[in-house]
């Protein structure tokens, strides 16, 4: 399992990497944490002609509270989110799922960007993003442009990333006055990818749920927000019947080995009854 | 240092200068070769073991700036700048002491092939100087695969340097 | 001579004594040597080409593009290698009907199953190898698949090999007393279907070697990571026509091996017949990915049993069929008919009953061999029976624990011959469940089971009882006439200093063997562990003897250690009495003294006994015989095996909603004769159960319906890692061996036999209050969900 051979450049600016991702194109992938490209190198999944290793662009780090959002640089480790009294403070969603993403000697090189360009339907961050109404800031030699996180994840493993960009940073905006949150996986060991997530975000008024965002990871293709789910528990408890239902419709969940689509879609509709469970007990308090 | 060990006539080259085990390396390492074959099969470190090359058993574990990292998911290559410690000099400079004595009191090493992951992986546990109860000792060791222990011994071994170091016994 | 204080003349007890092996120090630093770490000069890295079919014919192979990449020395097809080296069978001799097409080092005309290697390429790293193995153009007919065991016999199923006729490699049927008529009369009859799907070893050191062919000395010397040196030399020798003394096989550190590197794999000798060819030293360690598909298998079988029991709770009669699914060829000297065989043989062996019916078909498929791998089919019978007597047991509305007494065999009714076939003469059933109980807290885990279930909490209580059969003798393999050795020896030197060195052919991946081993001979001595140097690994330099399988290290290389140490002390304490003009019978050797066994006053030093007998024989009788090293082997000639036995449980929580189980606690109380080292046993045990656990949980090999592996990745194969296992309280029974003077039956495979029947039998006890039963292994939150579901609908649990 040795890497085919490729050509390594290490920018020093972003300039010098968007000119050699405007260069390449298809034939270029960036290298960040290395944790998802490089198993693909090993296993000759991934044979590209160039790989650019963003490293050293410093611009792309750190964690920053900046007007009504957290700015997370692309190059972000996990263990700095982890780790970080900002996003404890104003992102507990993604303070809550970070425990659950691989393990030490993962989250010291893998980065939030990273996680994001993947964009792996099992992963944790990626959900969370769209919970979070981020916004993913991408620049290229053609100059920087914002998307919706909602908008961003287009399909298994695919984003709205040209292959001639690179994911910046994450602009999360601050999380409005009394939201609660819940962060539910089922996998079978600690660290595994999800066979099925949730998160999510609500808001309450008066007992009754006015707003939130439920989000799954693991049992669908990619995480958008779930909208049948959603209008099933605004205003009051859903019906357990038309909740499966719309657990079903909006995870929409394909056969996996030794996993079907309509266990994906039975474990996703129990998250959901826990997550809900949780968000009420923590609007409690 | 000059490069040893396999002789690959063509491909791509970077120099890097890093540190490794305390001793500068001034090096062209292969552009595609990750840092683990480079330990192993140009410093002759071989102590850094592969046992999956794509990320999940921990065999290959290194520290990078003293964090604990899987070698086989970095390149030679972006090792420039940084400081690498294998298990070797980890070993030499006594960082792992406590705790090899309690592998070795346990017989939480038994094929040896998973120790090195293991102990690089115990030590950034203990860095972290928190205490952790036995659940947590188990998860944070979860990224690192062992075929011949069932895990409770070295699971003993790092819960009692742990308490040591916090000053408890661990519970019977 | 020296007047010392008197001494104490008891020798120092080491063996029984929790003592850390010496050994594990180097592997603390980093310094194990596998053969990964090994450089030779001018060597080369070889890569294959694998089928990507499970079933396809070669068309063409063209390697010129191949050999024209960077670094190439040269690439193989199976032709170029079928010329020079003739292909393994693996057939045994004495079962009759028993039949395998040949298995050609490289596949010839047809792949057979995906990943059997077709093409191999050489170069001067194993990245340039993999780089052209990429360039060799395969023409492939694809060709359909069998992929199935059942399937495979079916009478319309095509021949995988038409050759051989049809795809049964063997069938064994089992007939003991009258089975028929007790299930027509039993008060109950319990059944159950079950399927263990497909497993693969894992070890964390990949296979791998490094063939060395010096055309110079015509000699070949092959580095392997394999558990039995001596059986690898004869496999070189008699494929690539090297006599047999210039062929030596040493086994470095090896990282772990549990029977997967017991087995023979014909791209191994592939390679060692490139070396041959080149001339020049080729390595070859097999990648993860390749491991997945090319490592022996194990399991893959579907069982279909049932208990008949009285009225009184007595056992009547069980009958079991089993059909494993062996891949496509049998698998050389380690005979892949062994799981099926070890399953009917051995299912009920604990119970008393005589009424017995069982049959084992093997059947070739279109997928990966199955060879040798920890417990063989044992799991497989502990699993069957305890499911069953567990059903029983709930059926008669009778406690699982009484219900073993009251038919476990009695201890006075040993020695026995079980309606199986396997003699048992020193098992302690009772004893061993007796301390389970108290050791678990049974009754009280049962209250605090029916009280949880009121809240809606599942716990569930498994007990599992296995024999385990170890150290199989001449009866067992040498009627097969597959060369292969079940003694072993040990060479023992004093050295002119006065410690010693030891030879052994036991050979070691991390049990601890050598330091049992040393433990023996330095009590044996009256010197300390430190005092001796263990060797092994080495065909060459160890007398011949059988390596590490079938748990047998200290039961027959433990006896040779024993024999070979009391022969040398014999030895020294004959040459101390002509140095010190005493009786031998009178003298001991005590922390490294000869001392006068009635007064404890010292004769000699053993640093003295080496000097003179090595260099002042002058100063001794001139027909003094001076043997300061010594070579025992040995081997029960008659012995087909022996027999451990233990029994296990689980306790664990099954979320109904969600499938997923948490496994709260496991005990196990163990029964291997004689102890040599409870450090050293335990965690055999414990690395065992997890192994077992691992299958009842986690591990299968997935594929899909053309025989292709879908989950050939560690990410995708699921095996146990900390934070799900449950701490495992261990206690032992000692009922020694009778047939040897150590006692020691052996250990290395008793976790995992018990394993996946204790947490089968706890999941169903989860599953009563809903009425349903698992029957496929591993039991998955699907599974256990699709149980439930199967259990509301009111439908078999047949799944």
């Amino acid at each position: 399992m040795k890497a085919p051979d490729f050509r390594y450049a290490r920018p020093g600016s972003l300039a010098e990497a968007y000119a050699l991702l405007a260069e390449h194109g298809d034939a270029a992938v960036p290298l960040a944490g290395g944790q998802s490209l490089m198993p693909a190198l090993n296993m000759r999944l991934s044979a590209p002609e160039l790989v650019v290793d963003i490293g050293a662009l410093t611009a792309l780090r750190g964690i920053a509270l900046d007007g009504n959002a957290v700015r997370i640089g692309a190059l972000a480790r996990h263990a700095e989110v982890l780790r970080s009294p900002i996003v404890a403070e104003h992102l507990p969603l993604i303070a809550e799922a970070m425990p659950h993403v691989g393990h030490v000697a993962i989250r010291n090189r893998g980065t939030f960007g990273g996680s994001i360009a993947h964009a792996d339907p099992a992963a944790e961050l990626p959900a969370c993003t769209v919970a979070l109404g981020a916004r993913i800031v991408l620049g290229s030699a053609a100059g920087t442009r914002e998307i919706a996180a909602a908008d961003f994840y287009t399909g298994l493993f695919e984003t709205a990333r040209r292959t001639d960009e690179l994911v910046l940073e994450i602009r999360i905006p601050s999380r409005p006055e009394g939201e609660v949150c819940a962060f539910l996986e089922l996998s079978r060991r600690h660290g595994d990818y999800a066979l099925a997530g949730v998160a999510a975000v609500a808001r309450f008024e008066d007992g009754r749920m006015r707003d939130g965002r439920f989000v799954y990871f693991g049992c669908t293709d990619r995480p958008k927000p779930a909208e049948r789910v959603l209008r099933a528990t605004l205003d009051g408890p859903p019906d357990p019947d038309a909740l499966s239902t719309a657990v079903a419709e909006d995870v929409d969940p394909a056969d996996s080995p030794g996993l079907r689509a309509a266990t994906k879609a039975h474990l996703a509709a129990v998250l959901t009854r826990r997550a809900l469970s949780v968000l009420q007990q923590r609007r409690a308090t | 240092m000059s490069a040893a060990g396999s002789s690959e006539t063509g491909g791509h080259a970077i120099d890097i200068e890093t540190i490794v085990n305390g001793s500068a390396v001034r090096v062209r390492v292969k552009a595609r070769q990750h840092l683990a074959d480079f330990l192993r099969d140009e410093l002759m470190l071989t102590g850094t073991r592969l046992g999956c090359e794509h990320g999940v058993c921990g065999a290959c574990s290194v520290l990078i700036d003293g964090e604990v990292v899987r070698g086989c998911l970095m390149l030679a290559a972006q090792a420039d700048g940084r400081r690498v410690d294998t298990i070797e000099g980890l070993a030499q400079s006594g960082a792992l002491s406590a705790l090899q004595a309690a592998f070795a009191e346990r017989n939480a090493a038994q094929c040896g092939y998973c120790t090195a992951g293991m102990l690089l992986t115990a030590h950034a546990l203990l860095a972290e100087s928190v205490p952790l109860s036995r659940a947590e000792i188990r998860a944070f060791l979860s990224g690192n695969f062992c075929r011949c222990t069932g895990y409770q011994a070295i699971v003993d071994a790092v819960e009692a340097v742990l308490m040591a170091r916090h000053g408890r016994t661990p519970p019977e | 001579m020296s007047e010392a204080p008197p001494r104490p003349v008891a020798p120092q007890p080491l063996i029984g004594k929790r003592l850390p092996r010496a050994g594990v120090d180097r592997l603390l630093r980093g310094r194990g040597r596998y053969v990964g770490d090994i450089v030779l000069p001018r060597m080369l890295h070889l890569a294959f080409v694998r089928s990507p079919y499970a079933h396809a014919r070669i068309r063409s192979i063209e390697t010129a593009p191949a050999l024209a990449r960077p670094g190439v020395a040269a690439v193989f097809t199976g032709r170029d290698l079928a010329e020079h080296c003739p292909p393994l069978v693996g057939v045994a001799s004495n079962r009759r009907g028993h039949k395998s097409a040949p298995q050609y080092p490289l596949a010839v005309e047809r792949a057979v199953w995906q990943g059997q290697p077709v093409a191999a390429v050489v170069a001067g790293s194993r990245a340039e190898a993999e780089d052209a193995a990429e360039a060799v153009a395969v023409e492939w007919e694809e060709l359909p698949p069998v992929a199935d065991g059942l399937a495979a016999l079916a009478p319309s199923a095509a021949a995988i090999h038409p050759e051989i006729g049809d795809n049964l490699a063997f069938e064994h049927t089992i007939l003991a007393g009258n089975p028929d008529a007790a299930f027509a009369a039993a008060h109950r009859i319990v059944a159950q279907r079950f399927v263990f799907e497909r497993q693969t070893g894992l070890t964390l050191e990949p296979r791998g070697l490094v063939a060395d062919w010096d055309p110079g000395a015509e000699t070949l010397t092959v580095h392997h990571s394999h558990q039995s040196p001596f059986q690898m030399q004869d496999v070189f020798s008699r494929h690539l026509d090297v006599p047999e003394h210039r062929v030596r096989v040493i086994a470095p550190d090896i990282g772990g091996g549990f029977g997967l590197k017991i087995n023979v794999y014909a791209e191994e000798l592939a390679v060692a017949a490139i070396a041959k060819r080149l001339g020049r030293p080729v390595k070859f360690i097999a990648d993860r990915l390749e491991s997945f598909v090319s490592d022996a298998h194990s399991r893959d079988h579907a069982i279909s049993a049932r208990l008949a029991v009285g009225e009184d709770g007595r056992i009547a009669a069980m009958e079991v069929d089993d059909i494993s699914a062996i891949g496509a060829y049998g698998m050389p000297l380690r005979f892949n008919i062994a799981e099926g065989m070890m399953t009917v043989t051995s299912t009920g062996a604990p119970y008393d009953f005589a009424a017995y019916r069982a049959r084992t078909r093997n059947a070739y498929v279109n997928k990966n061999l199955i060879g040798m791998f920890r417990g063989v089919g044992l799991p497989l019978a502990c699993a069957v029976g305890e499911v069953l007597v567990d059903k029983a047991a709930a059926e008669l509305g009778i406690d699982p624990v009484a219900f073993r007494r009251l038919n476990y065999r009695a201890r006075d009714s040993l020695p026995c011959v079980t309606p199986g076939g396997v003699r048992l003469d020193s098992v302690s059933f009772e004893a061993c469940l007796d301390k389970l109980v108290a050791m678990m807290g049974y009754e009280a885990l049962r209250r605090e089971q029916a009280e949880l279930r009121g809240r809606g909490v599942y716990r569930g209580i498994g007990i599992a009882t296995f024999i385990e059969q170890t150290a199989y003798g001449p009866p067992y393999y040498g009627p097969t006439e597959a060369r292969i050795s079940v003694q072993d020896g040990c060479t023992i030197r004093l050295e002119p200093s006065g410690t010693f060195r030891c030879v052994t052919s036991i050979t070691d991946q991390g049990q601890g063997t050598l330091a049992g081993l040393a433990q023996i001979i330095a009590e044996t001595l009256g010197v300390a562990t430190a005092d001796i140097d263990m060797i092994s690994g080495d065909s060459a330099i160890s007398p011949y003897g059988g390596g590490a399988w079938a748990s047998r290290g200290m039961a027959v290389g433990g006896e040779a250690a024993l024999k070979a140490a009391s022969a040398l002390r014999a030895n020294i304490l004959d040459l101390a009495g002509a140095i010190g003009q005493a009786a031998p019978a009178e003298l001991d050797i005590v922390e490294g003294q000869i001392v006068r066994i009635a007064t404890g006053s010292a004769v000699v030093s053993l640093a003295d006994v080496g000097r003179i007998g090595y260099f002042r024989q002058d100063t001794l009788p001139q027909d003094f015989d001076v043997q300061l090293s010594v070579t025992k082997t040995h081997v029960a000639n008659h012995q087909s095996y022996y027999v451990a036995n233990g029994v296990h449980a689980a306790s664990l929580e099954l979320d109904p909603e969600t499938g997923f189980i948490r496994l709260l606690g496991y005990w196990a109380v163990d029964d291997c004769g004689r102890v040599i080292n409870p450090l050293l046993v335990d965690e055999q045990i414990r690395g065992g159960v997890v192994q077992g656990i691992g299958a009842a949980l986690y591990e299968e090999c997935q594929y899909d319906a053309q025989a292709g592996l879908l989950n050939g990745t560690m990410a995708d194969y699921l095996a146990p890692m900390a934070a799900e296992m449950p701490d495992i309280a261990v206690a032992h029974v000692e009922t020694p061996e009778p047939s040897t003077r150590l006692g020691a039956k052996g250990v290395g495979e008793a976790g995992t036999i018990a394993a996946i029947g204790a947490l089968w039998v706890a999941i169903n006890d989860a599953l009563r209050p809903f009425g349903a039963t698992i029957s496929h292994q591993p039991f998955t939150p699907e599974r256990v969900l699709d149980a439930l579901a199967a259990a509301r609908a009111g439908k078999p649990a047949e799944n």
